[in-house]
């Protein structure tokens, strides 16, 4: 390997984790308060090593830790996570299409970090450009090890930080507000977003568990996805007439 | 909860985790997709967003009800003014924090 191709891996490990500091920033205290209800509920730091490292999930590994105090057994645990995660079949749809061409080895490995922090990251910075898929993979890797990091630390560290401190739970709700706005490029976009916005507080207050996620993005990107057809349709037939 | 029981418990969510993040990457990822499909999946992060924020912003969550006298909600409104004046990820995350943290006090 050459001084060229040192210098352009040093760039890209920098850009990635320039891109994820507002993930690692956000994934502070959660993981630190995952950490000490982790410890309340019984387990030791290993287990919730093992739990961090192998789910990789803050949603599911909150509900993990509830079901467990309250005495469930496994496999309704197992079944809730399955219900809780399957948003990330989205993310992953729509991500394919800028990871296009990339080995099953790599998909394997990017595949172990998709979450909606990384997720929302990545699809603003492949969207911007200059954007490739080792840069997102970091974010994907740096967030991960952040988080695994934070859930071992919470059953030492988690005591000493007061809760709300420097309006540090905010963070990612910032992130994803941010996020959004990036989003929101044309009307359609935003007609998408409200939509989804509506339906998933419908979806929250009627529905049980965490369907909502799914179930509000499935029917706001459907319908944005009819409405522009129905434009498209019209400037079509308007064209004709001129 | 028992150790072996334990173990067997992480495998299984660690399973049902990583397939749904992987299979449609493995699948997709490899072949050009139909038009139809990358238009409607231009729209899902869109949807995902809103889907993600508006619950946190508008609704308490135990009992799920609606509130619209959240800090939550409170702090949303300049992190969205400087999200939309800065373009700046860093800046609005630290912006948020601000306002959540002023929210509070009030």
């Amino acid at each position: 390997m050459n001084v060229m191709d040192n210098q352009k891996q040093s760039g890209v490990v920098a850009d990635g984790l320039r891109a994820a500091w507002p993930i690692c920033f956000g994934y502070f205290p959660i993981g630190l308060a995952f950490g000490v209800l982790a410890g309340n509920a019984g387990l030791g730091p290993w287990e919730i090593l093992l739990l961090a490292a192998l789910v990789f999930a803050g949603g599911s590994q909150f509900i993990a830790v509830a079901m467990i105090t309250a005495g469930v057994s496994a496999l309704p645990i197992i079944v809730t996570t399955f219900m809780v995660n399957l948003r990330h079949l989205l993310m992953s749809s729509a991500l394919s299409v800028h990871l296009r061409g990339a080995r099953g080895r790599f998909l394997a490995a990017y595949a172990y970090g998709v979450t909606d922090e990384s997720f929302a990251v990545n699809m603003a910075r492949f969207r911007e450009g200059g954007w490739d898929r080792w840069r997102a993979l970091v974010v994907n890797q740096a967030a991960n090890l952040v988080w695994i990091v934070c859930c071992v630390a919470g059953t030492w560290a988690g005591r000493f930080v007061p809760p709300k401190a420097f309006g540090i739970d905010y963070a990612l709700t910032a992130m994803f507000i941010c996020l959004l706005v990036f989003q929101l490029r044309s009307r359609l976009m935003i007609v998408t977003a409200v939509l989804s916005g509506l339906f998933s507080i419908l979806f929250y207050v009627v529905l049980p568990g965490s369907v909502y996620v799914v179930a509000a993005s499935l029917v706001a990107a459907t319908v944005g996805f009819a409405l522009r057809r129905r434009r498209d349709r019209r400037r079509r037939v308007s064209d004709e007439n001129v | 909860m028992k150790m072996s029981e334990f173990i067997l418990l992480v495998a299984g969510m660690a399973v049902v985790t990583y397939v749904p993040r992987w299979l449609p990457l493995a699948l997709l990822a490899g072949r050009q997709l139909p038009r139809w499909l990358t238009e409607w999946l231009e729209l899902i992060p869109a949807a995902i967003l809103g889907a993600l924020l508006a619950p946190t912003l508008f609704a308490t969550s135990e009992p799920r009800q609606l509130d619209f006298f959240r800090p939550e909600l409170l702090a949303a409104i300049p992190t969205f003014l400087v999200a939309m004046k800065t373009r700046s990820l860093a800046g609005t995350v630290v912006a948020g924090m601000a306002a959540f943290w002023l929210a509070g006090t009030v």
